[in-house]
């Protein structure tokens, strides 16, 4: 019975669309645990122990709003579901009293849920009136934060495994492979293929066995919305993928999940045992005569096997180094059969299109580029967190009103998008919509959907050496241009940052003619390479080549970095006014560069200098001085 | 069929045919270095990258198959200086040694600089450091030559079969390694010496006897003796500029005179002796159960294969040593007290086409109280150098024959460098033993070829014999795990570890096209065919050997110098 | 106490190649790194050569041949974490532990992996200890937290 009176169908009860009692959420997704979300859920479950009040007590994956972790939600029988962010286990105790003896709440929420089934609280801002929420467009992370990503139940009762039902009763594979490429959904790992137009590929080579892969290694730094995903709304991924599984006419699905991501992996486990117990899936779903498994693939730490024929030697037990295409994977792939691989975000989109259709599908985004893309958005920005736009929105509005701008009255300097492959996009383009076509067209790449701000305190050039020092790193090492030209581009990049002292003369000379030989190399990486990783391996080189030349001109001609990030090119002094002269510094100085004497200020001779920086980390008074 | 256009140029090509293929047979030169004939493309180098209209980055023609209309362009401006800058560097990661390097001159990384015009420095890099692995007898590893071309992991692994090698670590920290990376020595390493002979840089190179002969023959202490394998005299000219499949072996025994060894003897002669006791053996084992079928034990490579990967097949090996081995064992026996020479200021030198003999020579087995049956090998490319040293060419000295009592041998000993060689030399003496006749055709057609691996039936006395070559230890294993399976109708195989058999052994000259091994293949039957000394039996001085010294084959004294003992490895593998 | 390598290949009969990397992944679950005598025996229990074992696994940042630290620090060097400043907490930690990426302290207390990207990009920069997470941590910060867990090994 609900406080109006009325009976709670099954499925509104599922949909906590009104609950019969208190019902307390808890963030625990990666995000929320690593900002503490797990000493606030035992603090929630604590304050509950104790009062007299049942409640319930569910824990949720990531809403987005990483910002604000741990979030924790309260939900009255009657009203609006809250939100209050920035959880503590001392905060979490107050706000179950508080709602649950109806006392004065510590703080205002960060928002209500809107929910016309039950009464608003006054004077709070709804969800989608959050600058955050509000130019959002929520079809992947629809459940995201809402539900209990381990109910099937919950799943269901939101619309959770009807399009996959109506697939298999209603829809033949081909006719699938043509309403999806109609729709125009693109491959979200960063290809940007026709998702459809694969499937086809696969369909229609003749074969007695075909694979579906999940790609969710996500290895790109800076990106998590696959784990975001799984760990929050994993049903959808696995109907996203048994719908894709159906389209190709494969009968065993592999999701190839990095490592690194345990919590995601114990949430699909459990999901697939879940779908397994109803039937959806196993050597005969729904009586329809489609058979469907899946198992998991733990990936083991290389960037590269999100390559899709890496990825593949990898699940069968090889080095994940790339081979030539053709022949290509949808023809033939993963043991010799045709093979369909599809990111995470790629296939979570699935079930939503299908229920929508593919015209209201194709009737958002822009011409190229249909439908919505999930973004994490980093860096230097107030609101950090998982952000899902329709494509065609502009940059600017990402970054800025989404994202809330740059923080603490610094200059915004650039975003960088795509990761190590993609490029970063400076403030004379942020009205740029997004789109495929229109993010290459700058040098950039939509990429798999990290979007990292930077500010006038990043160091465009030093960016450009954390990227290719990633690619080096990462790279199979199997082709010669990735392997041995990257590593000369880093190199280059390196001695641009280094201290000018420690350079001879032929490096000098080089330093000089390094700018020329870094587009060079980069022409011949892309031209020849033998993968995705090392084609695009030099993007970062030339986007920020290309919108910041002037760094780049002033770390080779004047020796100085403007951003005063490249330790080796700083200066350091100490100011007389504020050296106590308690010798910290001399004793941890490498090359004896500081003098003076006890309880005198100390000097720093520069000729000595090796500016290591230590001399700034040791000293208590803020002495040292950078420049 | 289809047509594209090749440097403006109409072609006609096979529909799915590799455009690398095509191009060669129309005489379009791409440089290469991951390149395998014979094996699927990796697409590893990406030197062989042409311009193809249409195609957003130039594509590697390895990989490419031919599509109708395809329009290429081979030597643009834009894929010659692609080319340029992957060479340029591997070069920037690579030392600066050349002049030092036992590849100077014969080496591909420095062809393709010159091919490709690289003839200034632009590049100044930092370059990776490794220890070199000097562990093995037969093999030296210097890790910091190696341009990760994977030839050597594919001749290894996917040819011979014995995989010791592997690529390790990834990106610039990726190389060729062992197994945890320990010396080859204790790995599953055979010494067949085909990763040398794919390596296109000074990478892999035989653990060199040069300057160890050279100090021999300096020394006045020493009678330095040297013995020549069968190929020897059918390879050698080719490194003397000469076209492949003459015979030079009168000119050759002249100038090694020249060079200063006091005696030249020929290992066909203890082939002959080998084919003696071998043969023997054989029919030992047919008419008293010994353990079947037998294994010939000539190729050390193969050898050490089955003490490491089948141990307990080790008893189907023929207890007899190499012809190499035998014929030191002779020589510092017979031949010393023949000629009153103390044994021990023998130092016998032999030349083959082998890297594995370098480390037979240094088995403990092969050991007579403190007498080394053989104290050195000189691959052919070795002997090759050692003449540079000494300046001379083949054709300063006359035309001369080998040393007696070591120096006559029959067409059987002769062919003992071929694929099927060895059997074909066994039967005819086997036949004799077991009928009393020579066989009725001394050619015996059915064991020739070039085949992996080729079985005939032979009826003799009685018996009908299983006989089977194998070259190349890829097959071998095939021929090993039906035998492990159960299958018992083979008698006597031969195997010989180098695919192409010893004419294309690890010892042999490098980037010898196919038809080379061919050639030099038809030379050794030809001198076959034009003896009149065809049978090991029949061989005078051989039979001379077993009146006055070693008795009759498998007698006492024929067991202790010309028959060995076999040890399991354990090793990881 | 932890499964032996040999128990683990009979819970996987009739393995082929596929198996490798998942069998790899439960030996060095449970005992934290993977021996010699481990790659010999997955090598013969899958028919591969002990070269390709170790090809395979040295390819991967998970595969580790030493034993742990008993606290297992993974750094992030992820782009956003980057942007934050882990570059100069990361050279923190290495001079307090006095160890570099890879390696583990000659006491066995800590041991130091280099993390592409934990994926947990809101709370840059950030390391992982034994699976805990610290966020948003500084060259000051992260000098105490590691002291603290050597405290905690001292107790």
């Amino acid at each position: 019975m609900t406080a109006g009176g009325t009976t709670l169908s099954s499925v509104a009860r599922l949909r906590r669309e009104d609950v019969d009692r208190p019902v307390i959420y808890v963030g625990t997704g990666t995000c929320g645990l690593g900002a503490g979300a797990a000493a606030v859920l035992k603090a929630v479950r604590h304050a509950l122990a104790d009062h007299p009040r049942d409640a319930d007590v569910v824990e949720v994956g990531c809403l987005g709003l990483c910002a604000h972790e741990p979030m924790l939600d309260v939900q009255l029988p009657g009203r609006a579901r809250l939100c209050f962010g920035d959880a503590t286990a001392a905060k979490a105790a107050v706000v179950v009293h508080a709602l649950l003896d109806g006392s004065p709440w510590p703080e205002l929420p960060l928002f209500q849920f809107r929910n016309p089934a039950v009464r608003p609280w006054d004077g709070v801002p709804f969800l989608d009136e959050h600058p955050f929420f509000a130019s959002q467009t929520r079809w992947v992370l629809e459940n995201c934060g809402l539900v209990d990503p381990a109910s099937l139940e919950e799943y269901v009762a939101r619309g959770g495994y009807e399009s996959y039902r109506r697939v298999l009763h209603e829809w033949t594979p081909a006719a699938l492979c043509r309403e999806v490429e109609r729709s125009g959904l693109r491959g979200r790992g960063g290809g940007g293929f026709l998702t459809g137009r694969k499937w086809r590929f696969a369909l229609e080579t003749p074969a007695d066995q075909r694979y579906l892969i999940c790609n969710a290694d996500e290895g790109d730094p800076g990106a998590f919305m696959d784990r975001a995903v799984i760990e929050g709304d994993p049903y959808r991924l696995l109907e996203g993928l048994a719908i894709a599984a159906f389209g190709v006419g494969a009968s065993k699905a592999y999701v190839y999940i990095r490592a690194e991501y345990p919590l995601a992996i114990a949430r699909l486990e459990h999901a697939i045992a879940r779908v397994r117990e109803a039937g959806l899936l196993g050597q005969d779903v729904e009586g329809r005569g489609v058979a469907l498994d899946i198992v998991i693939k733990r990936g083991a730490g290389a960037f590269v096997c999100g390559e899709e024929t890496a990825l593949i030697h990898s699940i069968e037990g090889k080095r994940g180094m790339p081979r030539p295409r053709p022949p290509f994977p949808a023809v033939k792939g993963l043991f010799g059969k045709p093979t369909v691989i599809n990111n995470v975000e790629t296939l979570a989109n699935l079930p939503g299109l299908m229920r929508r259709g593919a015209d209201a599908f194709a009737a958002v985004g822009t011409a190229g580029s249909k439908g919505t893309k999930v973004f994490a958005l980093s860096g230097k920005v107030r609101r950090t967190g998982l952000v899902e736009v329709a494509m065609g929105t502009r940059l600017l509005q990402v970054v800025g009103a989404v994202g809330g701008g740059v923080p603490d009255g610094k200059a915004f300097k650039a975003v960088q998008i795509g990761g190590p492959s993609g490029g970063c996009i400076p403030a004379s383009h942020l009205d740029t919509p997004i789109d495929y076509e229109s993010l290459k067209a700058l040098g950039a790449m939509m990429g798999s959907g990290g979007l990292v701000v930077m500010d006038e305190d990043n160091c465009m050039v030093d960016v450009a050496r954390f990227f290719m020092d990633f690619i080096q790193r990462e790279s199979c090492g199997k082709c010669i241009p990735c392997r041995e030209g990257t590593r000369h581009m880093l190199e280059i990049l390196e001695a641009l940052t280094r201290h000018p002292r420690r350079e001879s003369e032929s490096l000098a000379l080089e330093r000089f003619q390094g700018v020329t030989c870094l587009e060079q190399l980069a022409g011949v990486i892309q031209d020849t390479s033998l993968c995705g990783l090392g084609q695009s391996a030099p993007n970062p080189v030339l986007s920020t080549l290309r919108w910041f030349r002037d760094e780049y001109e002033a770390h080779v001609f004047e020796r100085r970095c403007p951003a005063g990030v490249c330790k080796e090119l700083l200066t350091y002094s100490i100011d007389p006014d504020l050296c106590t002269g308690c010798t910290l510094c001399v004793a941890q100085c490498p090359s004896d560069a500081i003098e003076g004497e006890k309880r005198e200020p100390h000097t720093i001779v520069r000729e000595r200098c090796v500016a290591c920086g230590n001399c700034v980390t040791v000293c208590r008074r803020g002495a040292v001085q950078v420049s | 069929m289809v047509t594209i256009e090749v440097n403006g140029r109409t072609v006609r090509a096979r529909a799915g045919e590799m455009l690398l293929g095509v191009l060669r047979r129309e005489g379009v030169r791409i440089p290469t270095l991951c390149q395998m004939d014979g094996l699927e493309p990796t697409g590893s180098c990406r030197l062989c990258a042409v311009e193809v209209e249409g195609r957003p980055t130039l594509v590697t023609s390895c990989a490419a198959p031919v599509e109708a209309g395809m329009v290429v362009r081979t030597h643009s401006a834009r894929a010659v200086a692609a080319r340029r800058t992957l060479v340029e560097l591997l070069l920037n990661n690579h030392p600066d040694d050349c002049l030092y390097c036992p590849r100077h001159g014969d080496c591909r990384l420095q062809d393709l600089a010159e091919e490709l015009g690289v003839r200034s420095r632009r590049l100044h890099g930092s370059h990776t450091r490794r220890a070199r692995d000097v562990s093995s007898p037969a093999i030296v590893r210097d890790p910091e030559k190696c341009v990760l071309c994977g030839k050597c992991v594919r001749v290894c692994g996917e040819i011979q079969g014995v995989a010791a090698i592997d690529l390790t670590g990834r990106g610039c920290l990726a190389r060729v390694d062992t197994a945890f990376g320990e010396g080859l020595n204790v790995s599953s390493c055979i010494n067949c010496g085909q990763c040398v002979m794919v390596c296109p840089t000074g990478a892999l190179t035989e653990h060199s006897h040069i300057d160890l002969v050279e100090n021999a023959l300096g020394d006045p202490e020493l009678t330095v003796v040297v013995q020549c394998a069968p190929s020897i005299s059918v390879t050698l000219a080719e490194l003397c500029g000469e076209l492949p499949g003459q015979d030079v072996d009168a000119a050759m025994t002249g100038l090694l005179r020249r060079l200063g060894f006091a005696k030249v003897f020929d290992t066909g002669f203890s082939a002959d002796l080998t084919v003696m006791e071998e043969a023997s053996e054989l029919v030992r084992r047919l008419r008293e159960g010994g353990t079947l079928p037998m294994f010939t034990s000539c190729s050390p490579g193969w050898v050490k294969f089955v003490e490491t990967f089948y141990p307990h097949r080790i008893g189907h090996l023929s207890t007899c040593k190499s012809p190499q081995q035998m014929l030191g064992a002779v020589i510092k026996s017979r031949w010393a007290a023949q000629a009153g020479v103390d044994p021990h200021r023998i130092f016998s030198v032999a030349v083959m086409p082998c890297t594995a003999k370098k480390f037979e020579a240094a088995r403990p087995e092969m050991l007579r109280g403190d007498l080394n049956d053989v104290d050195a090998v000189l691959t052919t490319r070795e002997l090759a150098s050692l003449m540079r040293r000494r300046g001379l060419r083949l054709g300063d000295a006359p035309a001369e024959h080998a040393d007696l009592p070591f120096g006559t041998r029959s067409g059987a000993g002769k062919i003992f460098g071929a694929s099927g060689g060895v059997m074909e030399a066994a039967v005819r003496t086997a036949h004799k033993l077991l009928t009393g006749e020579d066989p009725p055709v001394l050619e015996l057609a059915g064991l020739r070829g070039r085949a992996g691996i080729r079985e005939m039936r032979l009826a003799a006395g009685g018996l009908e014999l299983g006989l089977a070559v194998v070259n190349g230890l890829g097959h071998a294993r095939r021929l090993l795990d039906e035998i492990e399976a159960g299958r018992d109708d083979l008698h006597f195989i031969e195997v010989m570890t180098c695919p192409g058999g010893c004419l294309a052994g690890g010892g042999q000259p490098f980037g010898a096209a196919s038809d080379a091994v061919g050639a030099r293949l038809a030379a050794l039957y030809r001198v076959d065919g034009r003896e009149t000394l065809r049978t090991a039996h029949a061989n005078p001085a051989v039979q001379e050997l077993y009146a006055e010294f070693l008795g009759e084959p498998l007698s006492a004294r024929s067991h202790e110098l010309l028959h060995t003992r076999y040890v399991e490895r354990t090793v990881l593998r | 106490m932890s499964r032996t390598v040999p128990s683990i290949l009979e819970s996987h009969p009739s393995a082929g190649r596929d198996a490798l990397i998942p069998l790899l992944q439960e030996i060095q679950a449970e005992h934290g790194y993977i021996a010699k005598d481990s790659v010999t025996a997955v090598g013969r229990h899958l028919g591969l050569p002990a070269s390709t074992i170790y090809g395979v696994a040295t390819f991967y940042n998970q595969f580790r041949f030493q034993p742990l630290g008993r606290f297992h620090v993974q750094v992030c060097r992820g782009t956003a974490c980057h942007v934050k400043g882990s570059q100069g907490v990361f050279e923190t930690m290495q001079r307090h532990l006095g160890i570099g990426p890879g390696q583990t302290s000659r006491d066995g207390l800590f041991s130091l992996e280099v993390v592409a990207c934990l994926g947990a990009c809101g709370l840059a920069p950030l390391i992982c200890v034994n699976g805990e997470f610290h966020g948003g941590v500084t060259c000051a910060s992260v000098v105490r937290i590691l002291d603290r867990y050597r405290a905690e090994a001292a107790a």
